[in-house]
């Protein structure tokens, strides 16, 4: 049995082109599956809970979906939804799925999918020992799950087999693994595991795997051998090449994927053209393992940001601008311990001198001089108050400091008025582990619901 | 004496999730492939990355002419000093590394 999985772009929000989505339906697909999310964009959106793409944005592509469902009559699913997959950007999710519902008059079967996590109740599995860290995890303590604003599991596929077997036509899935939707319906089918795990793998950025990266879609056939990669768009062809790189990319293994149940391991997967086009993938194999685990994901508040930024163009201070920094640094970071009597563990302010080492700091190798360097100073600080007060600290020295008191009082550039710029309340991952289940839907709830 | 980068076809660096990045060395030919296998060592790349040389995970990929290196983030992803939250920019330090011929 031949499994087809349309895959319409990486992420919703990327935007998808019609033509190649209409040339996937028009091949009948047995399942539409997307991304919503992931941390590539910071702990901000799973620390507050949001989606990082705009809600109209969102709401366009995701009707087109839902006409395309509508038309090929099989299962949409979208995993990660709103960016981080909390229960909150879930439901975010179905509030645009029902206004769209509306909208086409749609009557829908929906399944739901959530898996935030209860920080007492991770909290107790952690002093249990059913807890455990990855490498480069945190050192994290029980109590330390009670600072995380959201902690989500990541789902595997047998948590969207269930969601499937309700016979949903929509399923909207808080955080999954990215490649779980893709593998869920060849697995539930029968199909090879090493190939559903691998073809999803390779699938889950979209056009990614192939030429014309952007295009997005991406057709996956999944049988009991292996899986087929066809790349959808105008001038997109996929190659043994593009198909085995796509295996490094965002990976830190390029041959093991773990996943909830096991791993994938395409050490002797065999890459084919079939034509100029499409990519025929044998040979990757399923590994079960002895427990079932998940990987969380938790971001806790991590102080209050305040930002500034000014222009150096005076060719002396261009060129001392780092003597200049550390000055401020010290200077101001004296007087604010001294008048908020505040200790020096309680603040920090950063000065990243972009055009000179922003980028990597004291790693940077070059010390090429550029004709003008920004400065963006960073205050932060257990209060967003404390952090705007300590900025209007940081404000005149980047104004007026000079390198030594001998020259006259220079004057940098501000781009804006008022200097101070709240960041707000920032957060950190804290988390990168895995959760030990003795059943796969445990740390997860499944809800049916019926619209129109 | 080449940059790594003037060698090969393209240097690449991204996230492997919050706390790792990968930096990933497609040299293009068979020739540029062996050039790197033989000038460039995990030591240095820990060095340039500021990281620990047994903490570096590394694959040669002969059938793809890559050469792939694995660390711990030189930042944690969006920790207060992290300079780049996607991780992309730090392909950079390793493409402009002088390679002896």
């Amino acid at each position: 049995m031949t499994t087809r999985v349309l895959i319409p772009s990486g992420a919703l929000g990327l935007n998808y082109d019609q033509v190649a989505l209409d040339r996937g339906i028009a091949m009948k697909p047995d399942i539409i599956a997307i991304d919503g999310g992931s941390t590539d964009s910071g702990p901000a959106y799973l620390g507050r809970g949001v989606s990082k793409y705009s809600r109209a944005s969102t709401k366009i592509e995701w009707c087109g979906l839902m006409e395309a469902r509508a038309k090929a009559g099989v299962p949409l699913v979208i995993g990660t939804s709103g960016t981080c997959g909390a229960d909150d950007t879930v439901d975010w999710m179905l509030d645009i799925t029902r206004e769209i519902a509306a909208d086409l008059r749609q009557s829908l079967k929906i399944a739901v999918l959530r898996c935030s996590q209860d920080t007492a109740v991770m909290s107790t599995a952690f002093s249990d020992g059913h807890i455990t860290p990855l490498p480069a995890a945190p050192n994290v303590t029980a109590s330390d799950f009670a600072t995380c604003t959201n902690i989500v599991a990541l789902a595997g596929a047998e948590q969207i087999v269930a969601a499937l077997e309700t016979g949903a036509d929509i399923i909207i899935a808080g955080r999954t693994t990215d490649t779980a939707i893709i593998a869920a319906l060849p697995i539930m089918r029968g199909n090879d595991a090493g190939a559903a795990w691998h073809g999803a793998k390779i699938g889950e950025c979209g056009a990614l795997c192939a030429s014309n990266p952007q295009s997005g879609v991406v057709m996956v056939e999944f049988d009991n051998e292996g899986f087929t990669v066809i790349p959808l768009a105008d001038g997109a062809h996929a190659t043994p090449h593009t198909v085995s790189a796509h295996m490094l990319y965002e990976n830190s293994d390029p041959f093991i994927l773990y996943e909830p149940g096991g791993h994938l391991d395409v050490t002797d997967a065999i890459y084919a053209a079939l034509d100029d086009t499409r990519v025929r993938v044998t040979g990757s194999t399923w590994v079960p393992s002895d427990s079932y685990t998940v990987k969380l994901e938790g971001a806790r508040p991590a102080g209050f940001q305040c930002v500034l930024m000014c222009l150096l163009r005076d060719a002396h201070y261009v060129k001392n601008a780092q003597i200049w920094a550390n000055d401020i640094i010290r200077k101001c970071r004296s007087k604010v311990i001294k008048r908020l009597r505040l200790a020096p563990e309680e603040f920090d302010i950063e000065l990243r001198l972009m055009g000179q080492n922003a980028s990597f700091g004291t790693l940077e190798t070059h010390s090429a001089q550029s004709h003008e360097i920004g400065v963006l100073g960073i205050v932060t600080a257990k209060s967003n108050a404390l952090a705007m007060e300590i900025g209007q600290f940081l404000n005149p020295y980047l104004l007026h400091h000079p390198l030594t008191q001998a020259e006259e009082q220079p004057t940098f550039a501000f781009p804006f008025s008022p200097a101070e710029i709240s960041r707000g309340q920032t957060y950190e991952f804290c988390l990168n582990h895995v959760l030990t289940l003795d059943d796969p839907m445990s740390a997860f709830r499944l809800e049916q619901i019926q619209i129109g | 004496m080449a940059n790594l980068g003037e060698i090969v076809q393209k240097v690449r660096s991204k996230n492997a999730g919050p706390f790792w990045l990968t930096v990933d060395i497609f040299c293009g030919t068979p020739h540029a492939y062996e050039h790197v296998i033989a000038g460039l060592s995990s030591a240095t790349v820990a060095k340039i990355f500021g990281v620990n040389t047994q903490d570096i995970k590394r694959f040669d990929i002969a059938s793809l002419h890559v050469v792939k290196f694995s660390l711990p983030r030189p930042h944690v992803q969006g920790s207060t000093f992290d300079p780049d939250m996607h991780g992309a920019s730090w392909a950079a330090l390793l493409a402009e590394l002088p390679l002896e011929n």
